[in-house]
């Protein structure tokens, strides 16, 4: 690490300011659970439990195969393979992002719908008259929900285990084909236990998705924590109860997060910080490319294609019979702009803190850094829940104080207003930017934050200067995933939003809210389109690791320091594989 | 990517952003003159007709926020200085949470006494009912069924054929909830136990999924509320819906020795309103007449004021002849069902 201490403070201090806001609905969310919940927990123990617990842990393995699987293969098979179509799949491998869980889960249900079109092809097709005589698979099931939370939550997985991959310099992996290692072997002896952290990173991601989504999983019928946590919360109005359901899952995800860490605890991931050059990939001709564009195409066509064509479809029908909601374009004005202050601010705390951590071998920093990240693991509306009543007290106290001074009746400044959604999204979402940051940076030798300092760089000209080109792809990945995710945000809008003030997701659910979907086919077409935009942006942005590329760009003073810091850095380097 | 552009979309993305910010946070207009601010569970897309005619016939603007789950929770936090004036909820055990919450206020308005039936509204004015939802059997056509109990859904007969939607939702721990006030717990439990020996699928999607299942083949008989076969069958929802509507008979169950189950929709003023006098007037129109009409002929419901015309295609399902306990009754045991719910793993 760069010598603590100098120029460490203010970062530490804003880290740990940073963490304080993130654990504020937490400490709320322990606040109500202690008020006590009467005799809930023999209850749930006796009745809930067994069955939350297995169906979440089957969710989450589930999942969790099934996104690295798609997510590692994607990103390797684009990454070690050149064929007709790559530099396509490369962003379109991203698209399944822009689509929510609850609109691919009601997507599916209706085209899989024994009067969906695809079981009335199929009976056609076979001469059936009785949708009885044909036998399909169910979607509201356990496997249909693992199928469908796994084709959107992929890209976790694909986008930072390619960047890995990328910034693996090719060299590593050259010199283990020179010594004679396949193909195969190259992948899962080399490339794979270096991007350990990035797969991890990307799972953990995709998995805190599956365990807080509440709208595909109770639609499906799969009983997972979070709507146990709602049905405390909800049909028996017993909120510490799910305020203490939510704080034990919290629990649970912490110690998984801090073994999954700890088993890797001996393992450092430096790379080289010069120009990272691909490694030469493998040119794939005739069946084999066929193959390989067969394979990409799966995930994007079942992800995207088909609920996105499935959308187009009832859109059009909606708009021939019920025209277009004059609102929609406010309300797409309203989702992209919420969406874009939250990211903006959420990638900058995220880089105070996780900056604050390299500077500072304090425990501290250390802590604030996880302690940041909290928001990710608690549902949606818990969190808000958790957020409203210290804010609206803070509120309260604060318009007392304007009142009592100046005798001027201020009302709730912050509740009720757009500040506190931008607050919970930050709060949710800043362990997206803080741990895209985080292993972005680890990835950056020691010796470069040396080499900066030695040449007079303060703390931030060393991050302004030195990191934040050179870590712009995971900076670029985690904003994408931040604004997608808070256009998708859903349960803690709707309960927090000001008055008249829609976002593309909460018209959706209020025209979805009466028991059908297609209403909303216009709205979900349209939160598909708007997240299409960062997806494409990013594809743009990050087509190449930044470094060479940027000091182009940005002028010679750029180029001279950044060139100055890598030559003097250059001789301790060497890419280390991970020790076991 | 050259130079200019690169800095020309910084430019844009950064007035963007301020932009955006401004927008994001600025003042809200709560608290001004000839207002009336609405915290709803009820979908915006079936109240929004008769707010309208409200707005034009009064002149007072209404401001609504549409919430589902912790409306209760938003408005106690706010506390003395929540924007609230109207809370309305699509369900009773919902409405009563807020009165037990504290963030309510009486009310006593000799219109809405008038118009709404005493065992529809609170005795102490902190909560109205507007309009009813029963709970019916949705059939197969093939079945010719004409009538059927709630008591009889647990009939073994209906193995495997019976299709419901999750049995923690607030329709279906209301309907428990009444079973329990019929009978008790363990009569409730093994009623409970029968419907989930019935199950022909998971519990879970809403109401209209039943019609559509049925449609489908996946079940003989369901329980979902009466409004959808108005919303499916007047073709509201779509040609695919009215499919569905048009697809499969229905039934109005009784309980044995009662009626049938309904839930209501209703309002309460916010404790601390700052826009009383406005809100009162809101309440009023609501059990206006014209406005019960609306709720009859737009949204399909059963108005509660007597003698309110209810839409043809409801009144076609036929006579609905309510249970005769005061619906508070009915949900005195909101929790047991819930738990029950668990007990017997009926979500399974």
């Amino acid at each position: 690490m760069a010598g603590s201490g100098s120029g460490a403070r203010p970062w530490l201090a804003g880290s740990g300011v940073i963490a304080a806001l993130v654990a504020a609905p937490v400490i709320g969310l322990i606040i109500i659970a202690l008020r006590g919940s009467g005799d809930l927990w023999p209850h749930l123990l006796a009745y809930v439990f067994p069955q939350t617990l297995a169906d979440t842990f089957i969710l989450l393995t589930g999942v969790g195969i099934l996104v690295m699987t798609i997510g590692t293969g994607m990103a390797w098979l684009l990454t070690a393979y050149e064929f007709p179509g790559r530099r396509i799949f490369e962003w379109a491998l991203l698209l399944p992002l822009a689509v929510p869980t609850y609109i691919i889960a009601f997507a599916y249900l209706d085209l899989l719908h024994p009067v969906g079109p695809v079981q009335t092809a199929l009976r056609n097709l076979l001469g059936l008259t009785n949708p009885r005589d044909l036998w399909f698979p169910e979607v509201r099931s356990m496997a249909g929900c693992i199928f469908l939370l796994g084709i959107v939550l992929y890209p976790y997985v694909y986008i930072s285990t390619r960047a890995m991959f990328l910034m693996q310099a090719g060299s590593i992996l050259e010199a283990a084909r020179t010594l004679g290692a396949g193909r195969r072997r190259v992948f899962f002896q080399v490339a794979l236990p270096l991007a350990r952290p990035a797969i991890a990173a990307g799972t953990a991601l995709a998995l805190l998705e599956a365990l807080n989504d509440i709208g595909a999983s109770e639609f499906l019928g799969v009983q997972t924590m979070s709507v146990s946590i709602y049905a405390t919360w909800i049909s028996r109005s017993n909120l510490p109860g799910a305020a203490q359901i939510a704080l034990f899952m919290l629990l649970i995800v912490v110690s998984l997060i801090l073994v999954e860490r700890w088993a890797r605890r001996n393992q450092r991931y430096v790379s080289m910080a010069q120009r990272t050059r691909r490694a030469s990939p493998q040119k794939l001709n005739g069946w084999r490319a066929c193959i390989a564009i067969a394979l990409a195409s799966v995930p994007v066509f079942f992800g995207f294609v088909l609920p996105a064509l499935y959308l187009v479809d009832q859109a059009v029908r909606r708009i021939g019979f019920a025209g277009i909601s004059p609102q929609i374009g406010r309300e797409i004005f309203n989702t992209m702009s919420m969406a874009a202050v939250a990211t903006a601010v959420a990638v900058a705390l995220g880089l105070v803190v996780a900056y604050a951590a390299r500077l500072s071998r304090a425990p501290f920093a250390g802590a604030c850094l996880r302690i940041a990240s909290l928001g990710y693991a608690l549902p949606g509306t818990v969190l808000a829940i958790g957020v409203l009543a210290p804010l609206a007290a803070l509120d309260n106290a604060v318009a007392d104080f304007l009142q009592y001074a100046f005798g001027y009746s201020s009302g709730l400044l912050l509740t009720g207003t757009g500040a506190i959604l931008i607050y919970v999204y930050v709060a949710r979402f800043l362990a997206i930017s803080a741990g895209g940051v985080e292993s972005g940076m680890m990835k950056l030798s020691p010796s470069l934050d040396h080499a900066a300092r030695t040449l007079g760089e303060t703390a931030g000209g060393v991050m302004r200067r030195v990191h934040l080109p050179l870590i712009r792809p995971a900076l670029g990945a985690a904003a994408l995933l931040i604004f997608v995710d808070c256009m998708k945000e859903l349960p803690a809008t709707l309960l927090l939003r000001p008055l008249n003030f829609e976002t593309l997701a909460t018209h959706l659910y209020g025209e979805a809210a009466r028991g059908t979907y297609e209403d909303g086919a216009i709205a979900a077409l349209c939160i598909v389109m708007v997240g299409l935009i960062p997806v494409i942006l990013l594809a743009k942005l990050s087509r190449r690791p930044a470094l060479a590329h940027d000091a182009q760009q940005t002028g010679p003073r750029n180029l001279v320091s950044a060139e100055a810091i890598l030559l003097a850095s250059a001789p301790q380097d060497i890419p280390q594989t991970p020790q076991r | 990517m050259n130079i200019p552009k690169l800095q020309l979309f910084r430019y844009s993305a950064t007035v963007l952003l301020a932009a955006a910010t401004m927008v994001t946070l600025g003042p809200g207009s709560a608290f001004a003159q000839n207002e009336v601010n609405l915290y709803t569970t009820r979908e915006p897309g079936l109240i929004k007709p008769l707010l309208e005619v409200f707005s034009k016939q009064s002149g007072i603007k209404v401001n609504t926020v549409f919430v589902k789950d912790g409306l209760a929770e938003r408005v106690r936090a706010e506390g003395s200085r929540s924007p609230a004036d109207v809370l309305m909820t699509v369900d009773i055990g919902n409405l009563l949470e807020l009165v037990q919450q504290g963030v309510t206020q009486k009310l006593d308005s000799p219109v809405l006494n008038a118009a709404i039936p005493a065992n529809l509204r609170d005795e102490n004015g902190h909560w109205y009912a507007l309009s009813l939802r029963a709970r019916l059997v949705y059939a197969a056509k093939s079945l010719n069924l004409k009538t059927i109990t709630y008591e009889e859904l647990a009939d073994p007969k209906w193995k495997a054929k019976l299709c419901i939607r999750s049995g923690q939702h607030p329709y279906n721990t209301a309907l428990i909830s009444s079973y329990i006030a019929h009978y008790d717990v363990a009569a409730a439990e093994q009623w409970l136990r029968g419907l989930k020996a019935n199950l022909a699928r998971t519990p879970g999607g809403g109401d209209r999924d039943v019609a559509r299942d049925i449609v489908g083949g996946i079940c003989d008989i369901g329980v979902a509320n009466s409004y959808y076969i108005g919303l499916m069958r007047s073709g509201a929802g779509g040609p695919e819906q009215k499919k569905w509507g048009d697809g499969i008979d229905v039934v109005m169950p009784t309980f044995k020795n009662g009626g049938t189950h309904v839930n209501v929709s209703g309002v309460a003023i916010a404790a601390s309103a700052p826009h009383r006098a406005e809100a009162v007037k809101l309440l009023e129109y609501l059990v206006s007449d014209e406005a019960q009409a609306l709720y009859a002929s737009g949204d399909f419901e059963y108005p509660v004021k007597a003698g309110t015309k209810i839409d043809p295609i409801i009144a076609a399902l036929g006579a609905l002849k309510i249970d005769p306990r005061p619906v508070i009754a009915g949900v005195a045991h909101l929790k047991l069902a819930s738990e029950l719910v668990d007990k017997v793993g009926f979500n399974k």
